[in-house]
């Protein structure tokens, strides 16, 4: 097997909180938490988990935007973490990230002809050659130039926002891109068209995604392989296919029963989890889902389950699958 | 707006593509109250930049037979003050050093809050705590207090007066300047900069300062009211411009004992206060309205 294109491992951020007078650290939310992910050339790799589950964060590390505390990634076998800044802006050419947020995602100064422009102009390019590659790319996301490059973001819908957020991030030919929730701010009709355009970019230009999303609908659709993350930590990976049709982790059950479906072989009979996640700040001791699991058993509070192969790359961290584990109970 | 409008293919309008400054302008134009507080503060600062071609007599040349003439005296148009000076011509040369020292103390905390500002609230840290705690000490006397200590200090005289009025206003803007920078810095068009490899300076520029220098500047534009009556009231106190020079505070001063014997003359140069700060009140309150980014 070639070697992936990015690789990150161990990856941890745990933010401080703090408070009081003297600004003392009083806990720390742990974000993410001994994170490992690997991405092939021409894969799409989904992320999907509730909110406050650390996607964004991870999205983050993996892009160096956030300084992880513990871990390493690599890119393309490079170094990330130790790249210095002059190598950094080079890797960063390769490597792009879209927003959730299409309001906050757009400086509200710039027209969106000056805002994907913006880009390349930092990697040195002429005034007039980064509009026109702006401009021709504007035109292919589906945004007429003409009408539209002098425009500024607040004239434009969110579904057009987003698009200006994906020729941003397109325009510097980057060989990965890391999408934060790309469609989810956005109508349903608007999503599927959205959704379509990234797939057909990611088949023009060779691209790799990671694709972040608490959508399980819209992770199958784009997705090869699923990382399920709980609370900071991936609970059970493996393919698309694999994690739909067999999910082994209570709490991806759980997921895909809660999921909306308009297959009636796919509705579940055990009822989905209630409730929310338990804070990040002090997550449960072992298995951080016991607390809202069907099948919490004693070692579960004891030590966290590793992640463990049950199948052809199909993962999961749950002890009712460990090599000594009781039978299943039904 | 004479552009045709053309409906396209999305069926979105597309109407006049016009920059944001000339957005702001066409919006200051349909704003009446503006308009009006606009031109009264060209006529004000015309009238204060021409005092010396304009003004019918000498603003220090006195004439103990004529004091305190009322007004619409022959060649007194606004009647005489207590040493008998015409006081159209005082008020005229008065205006010149009222308004510069209203508007200079707020254009160099503009410029120095801002930069304190944008490198306290992007730097973050230490160095928040640092530039932030310290103008919080300037901030925690009233203005007209601080004032008056450090002219107080410095002695009487128009440059120290800038210089203190100057140091009233820098923690203002610096607040203001370091909030807005805070708030923009966490928008994820800044982290898609850096995402693209944009250094400090880049981000800077093109996304940072062009977002904050809006409120900033309205924010700076509603402090000059404030700046014009604390400069007139220090000279009132004896502690700005030094007698004879005709400025509007101190004239307010000098008349203050006359107001039994005439009590309009006395009043023009409050008169004068009230009309240019209420001006740049009402200016400033429209050049926000103007400069909101609908969204």
């Amino acid at each position: 097997m070639s070697l992936p294109l990015l690789e990150a491992r161990d990856l941890r951020k745990h933010f401080p909180l703090r408070g009081g007078v003297l600004q003392r650290t009083r806990a720390w939310v742990r974000a993410v938490d001994d994170v490992a992910l690997e991405v092939r050339a021409g894969e799409t790799v989904g992320i999907v988990g509730e909110s406050g589950c650390g996607k964004s964060t991870l999205a983050r590390l993996l892009l160096r935007l956030v300084e992880p505390d513990a871990g390493r990634v690599w890119f393309d076998g490079e170094d990330v973490l130790a790249a210095l800044p002059g190598r950094m802006k080079r890797l960063r050419r390769d490597m792009q990230l879209v927003f959730q947020d299409p309001h906050a995602s757009l400086n509200p100064r710039l027209t969106i002809e000056d805002a994907v422009a913006f880009s390349l102009l930092v990697h040195g390019a002429s005034r007039t050659e980064a509009r026109e590659k702006a401009r021709a790319l504007l035109g292919r996301v589906g945004l007429d130039p003409r009408l539209y490059g002098r425009r500024y973001p607040h004239e434009l819908s969110g579904g057009q926002r987003q698009r200006v957020n994906i020729a941003r991030a397109l325009v510097l030919d980057p060989k990965l891109l890391v999408l934060d929730e790309p469609v989810s701010a956005l109508d349903k009709s608007v999503q599927a068209q959205v959704l379509n355009l990234l797939l057909e970019l990611k088949a023009e230009r060779v691209l790799t995604y990671v694709f972040i999303s608490h959508d399980l609908n819209v992770i199958e659709y784009v997705s090869d392989r699923v990382l399920v993350m709980y609370l900071g930590q991936v609970v059970e990976s493996g393919t698309a296919a694999a994690l739909a049709d067999l999910p082994k982790h209570p709490y991806t059950q759980a997921l895909f029963a809660s999921a909306p479906t308009m297959d009636p072989e796919r509705r579940m009979e055990r009822p989905p989890i209630s409730g929310d996640p338990p804070n990040p700040i002090n997550p449960p001791s072992g298995c951080r889902f016991r607390t809202r699991c069907g099948f919490a058993m004693p070692r579960c509070a004891e030590a966290p389950p590793a992640l463990l192969p049950v199948g052809a790359s199909h993962e999961v961290a749950c002890y009712l699958y460990a090599a000594d584990a009781a039978p299943i109970p039904s | 707006m004479s552009s045709i409008v053309l409906p396209t293919e999305a069926g979105v309008v597309v109407g006049p593509q016009m920059s944001y400054w000339r957005t702001v302008a066409w919006r200051l134009s349909q704003d009446g109250a503006t308009l009006v507080a606009g031109s009264l503060l060209l006529l004000v600062v015309l009238s204060a930049v021409l005092a010396p071609w304009i003004s019918p007599h000498d603003p220090n040349a006195g004439s103990i037979r004529l004091r305190l003439a009322p007004v619409g005296a022959p060649s007194h148009v606004l009647g005489t003050d207590e040493q008998g000076r015409d006081m159209l011509s005082r008020l005229l040369w008065g205006g010149r050093m009222t308004l510069l020292a209203g508007l200079t103390p707020v254009v160099v905390a503009f410029v120095l809050g801002t930069v304190l500002g944008v490198v306290a609230g992007y730097g973050g840290g230490i160095t928040n705590t640092l530039v932030m705690r310290t103008m919080d000490i300037f901030y925690a006397f009233p203005a007209v207090l601080l004032a008056i200590a450090i002219s107080g200090a410095l002695g009487p005289g128009l440059p120290n007066t800038l210089i203190s009025l100057s140091i009233v206003f820098i923690p203002r803007v610096v607040r203001v300047a370091e909030s807005a920078t805070v708030q923009v810095k966490g928008l994820e068009f800044v982290a898609a900069a850096r995402a693209s490899g944009a250094g400090v300076w880049q981000i800077l520029r093109h996304h940072l300062l062009a977002n904050i220098l809006g409120p900033v500047l309205v924010f700076a534009s509603t402090q000059v009211s404030l700046s014009i009556i604390l400069a007139a009231g220090l000279s009132f106190l004896g502690l700005g411009v030094t007698p004879p020079a005709a400025e509007w505070g101190l004239m307010l001063n000098t008349l203050r004992q006359s107001i039994y014997v005439n009590a309009v003359v006395p009043a023009l140069p409050g008169l004068a206060i009230f009309v240019t700060s209420m001006a740049f009140n009402l200016v400033s309150d429209g050049l926000r309205d103007a400069m909101e980014i609908r969204a």
